[in-house]
């Protein structure tokens, strides 16, 4: 296993086939590694010297000083890669990606070009990343060294795909749930490191919280799963999987060789292997954001608390295609509940306070609920409702006069620290709790969202989802109980 | 290539590992069968009776299968109807009889040597529909009792390990103990390329596997 620090976290990075047009990949990656604020030394290359980005441009690999960079990011064509990587090596690069295609994926000549490439990186002791891939983010190192765009802010999650454009729709979701990621990396052909080879590093990595794999072929399901298995139990491990791969469940003359569809079989490995599997990139994403930002709950019991109606219900029906169980409220926290709100509340799971709420209802209820021993998780939903009103308020004819501005800054105070209380609570009491509001996507700018981002926690944009989100995070908790491990 | 083995071998395979099958007999004649029968203590009437042999995977299709025989007569003549349905492919064929076992909650289980994965190990729902309902779960052999009781856990339709019809709850520990077994068969056996006990019927609760067939590489 090679030594993945210097692809993570370079001292220094040589880029070649640096061009001075900015719609060539060489420029992007150097615009994109520049613009995030690597703070390593950064070597462009090219066959035409000159100046790109405010950098001199090397006319070759020999004139980077000896030591000077343990990385190359190669957007030179096939042809001349080679001898490419042997002057790096010489320089002291122990890391390539490389983001030029031609290889395998263009016929039998890439193909042939590719083996080539592995024996050499190989013989120089070069950790090899793609080819054919987009690049390779460290939010740690302020690195972006991509043929694309995003950047994602600093976090926790670290991503391995076997498509570049799902690190793509990752960094983006990062970008907008405001809960960020460590390091990314798009595994292009993975002729040398895979996603297991990735999973390995982001394992032992402190930055890292949780990974987030996308998968489309699985070629050894069996060496997948044998590497997967001891990682799993060490840091979350969230899979999403696209397609159905090529190779089909050859015709037997059982019924089981008959049930055996690829689907249930990699289905049957994530829950053996305890990898987190997510029916799609946003449940994946969201998954992982909450695995990142969240205490893992101890049990599959669930209390929802909304500020009115009908959400509440909603989530509870949210619950019936899941491991999670809307628990009937105990006795003393029903009695400890009723003494806060006015007795229309609903005095039973959802909690639905039915608006009788006062100035410090919702954190007091909160942290009854998440303190309460037979509570495993909470669902809190309707915030934000204050500020939308306030925000009407602000935009019509009549602010800030006619007593308004007071009480928009009520509302917005209120919601801010409903999120704050959320993340406060949720830290002292270990019991996770989700926040949803479809505020998260419609009005990012309304508090109730905007504080929950700024907190680093994820803000789901409907119950349906945060209870999906919390069901992964307990089937993870049970997976681990159920083998002695600490919950 | 691949050979079935005939239902006998398949049984006496899975209860060396034991994976519990319904007690049975074999016989190539009439006269075999019934003094085996007579000599076991453990086959009772009604008997089901079935005409078997490795070239025989499907019997119910070939209307090779009498249910509910009542008594020795009836079982003499099960077994020359049955010998006399015989074709020449069939190859080399015997009688099998097993107690008939009573219970209306029927699972599949089975394993798979899968071209990605290598063995697994698989449980559903059974019967005659376990390929149109397709409730099922698989794991990767070797399983440990941990992972056989998630795969339970992993199937939709919880409530066949209730209380049913009159019948007490399923004994999840016991179906666990059958997935096991079968995991260390598929684990220990080379040349295996499949295996189906369908239906694994329960009976009081308890796994009991009424037909079983093995499929093996043709030089394993």
């Amino acid at each position: 296993m090679p030594d993945l620090s210097s692809l993570f976290d370079p001292k220094g990075i040589i880029i070649t086939g640096v061009s001075n047009h900015p719609g060539k990949f060489g420029f992007v990656t150097l615009h994109n590694l520049l613009s995030s604020g690597y703070e390593g030394r950064v070597f462009p290359v090219s066959r035409e010297p000159g100046a790109v980005l405010g950098l001199d441009v090397l006319g070759s690999i020999d004139d980077v000083p000896d030591g000077a960079a343990d990385m190359v990011f190669i957007c030179t064509p096939p042809a001349i890669n080679e001898e490419l990587l042997r002057q790096a090596a010489a320089k002291g690069v122990t890391a390539a990606f490389c983001a030029a295609g031609g290889y395998r994926e263009a016929g039998p000549e890439g193909a042939e070009a590719e083996a080539r490439l592995i024996d050499l990186c190989r013989e120089l002791g070069i950790a090899l990343a793609g080819p054919n891939g987009q690049g390779v983010v460290s939010t740690p190192a302020k690195m972006c060294a991509q043929i694309v765009a995003p950047y994602a802010p600093k976090g926790k999650i670290a991503i391995a795909s076997q498509s570049g454009n799902f690190v793509s729709s990752f960094l983006n979701l990062a970008n907008h749930t405001g809960v960020g990621v460590s390091r990314a990396v798009a595994a292009g052909n993975a002729s040398v490191l895979g996603i297991a080879d990735y999973l390995e590093y982001f394992t032992d990595d402190p930055e890292t919280a949780v990974s987030l794999v996308y998968i489309e072929s699985v070629e050894d399901g069996r060496e997948m799963f044998d590497r997967m298995l001891p990682l799993s139990g060490q840091k979350p491990i969230v899979v999403v999987k696209g397609g159905a791969s090529a190779a089909g469940a050859r015709a037997a003359a059982s019924h089981t060789g008959a049930l055996a569809s690829d689907d249930a079989v990699f289905d049957g490995m994530c829950r053996q292997a305890g990898l987190i599997r997510a029916k799609d990139v946003e449940e994946a994403f969201e998954a992982a954001a909450t695995f990142a930002s969240q205490p893992l709950p101890s049990g599959d019991r669930v209390v929802v608390v909304t500020t009115v109606g009908g959400w509440g219900v909603a989530a509870v029906d949210a619950m019936a295609d899941t491991r999670l169980d809307p628990m009937p409220l105990p006795d003393d926290l029903l009695a400890a509940i009723d003494a806060k709100l006015p007795p229309r509340w609903s005095k039973n799971n959802p909690i639905d306070m039915a608006g009788g709420e006062t100035r410090d209802t919702v954190p007091e209820i909160l942290q009854l609920v998440a303190e309460h021993p037979d509570v495993d998780g909470v669902v809190l939903l309707g915030t934000g409702i204050q500020s939308n009103t306030a925000a009407m308020m602000r935009r019509g004819p009549f602010f800030p006069e006619h007593g308004l501005e007071r009480i928009v800054g009520f509302h917005e105070r209120q919601d801010t620290r409903y999120a704050e209380a959320a993340t406060e609570i949720s830290a002292a009491t270990g019991t996770p709790i989700m926040v949803a509001t479809e505020l998260a996507t419609t009005d990012p700018s309304n508090p109730a969202p905007a504080s929950r981002r700024a907190a680093g926690q994820l803000c789901h944009a409907s119950a349906g989802r945060a209870v999906r989100s919390l069901h992964h995070l307990a089937g993870y908790a049970a997976w681990r109980s159920a083998r002695g491990l600490e919950v | 290539m691949s050979i079935t083995l005939s239902e006998a071998e398949s049984r006496r395979l899975m209860a060396e590992y034991g994976v519990p099958v319904s007690p049975f007999v074999t016989g190539a004649s009439s006269d075999d069968v019934l003094a085996a029968v007579e000599a076991d203590e453990g086959v009772t009437y009604p008997v089901v009776a079935k005409l078997c042999g490795r070239a025989i995977a499907h019997k119910t299709e070939r209307g090779l299968v009498r249910l509910g025989v009542a008594d020795a007569d009836a079982l003499r003549a099960a077994c020359d109807e049955l010998l006399g349905k015989a074709v020449p492919e069939d190859g080399s064929v015997e009688v099998l009889v097993s107690s008939m076992v009573d219970g209306n909650r029927e699972l599949i289980a089975g394993l798979n040597d899968d071209p990605q994965f290598g063995m697994t190990v698989m449980v559903g729902v059974g019967g005659i529909l376990a390929e149109a309902i397709r409730d099922v779960s698989f794991r990767l052999v070797p399983i440990g009792e941990v992972d056989a009781a998630e795969m339970l856990d992993d199937l939709s339709t919880q409530r066949l390990f209730d209380e049913f019809r009159g019948e007490p709850e399923a004994d999840r520990s016991a179906i666990v103990d059958a997935l096991v077994a079968l995991s260390r068969l598929g684990a220990a056996e080379t040349g295996l390329r499949s295996a189906d006990l369908n239906p694994l019927i329960l009976v009081d609760g308890k796994p009991v596997a009424v037909d079983a067939l093995v499929e093996i590489d043709s030089d394993a």
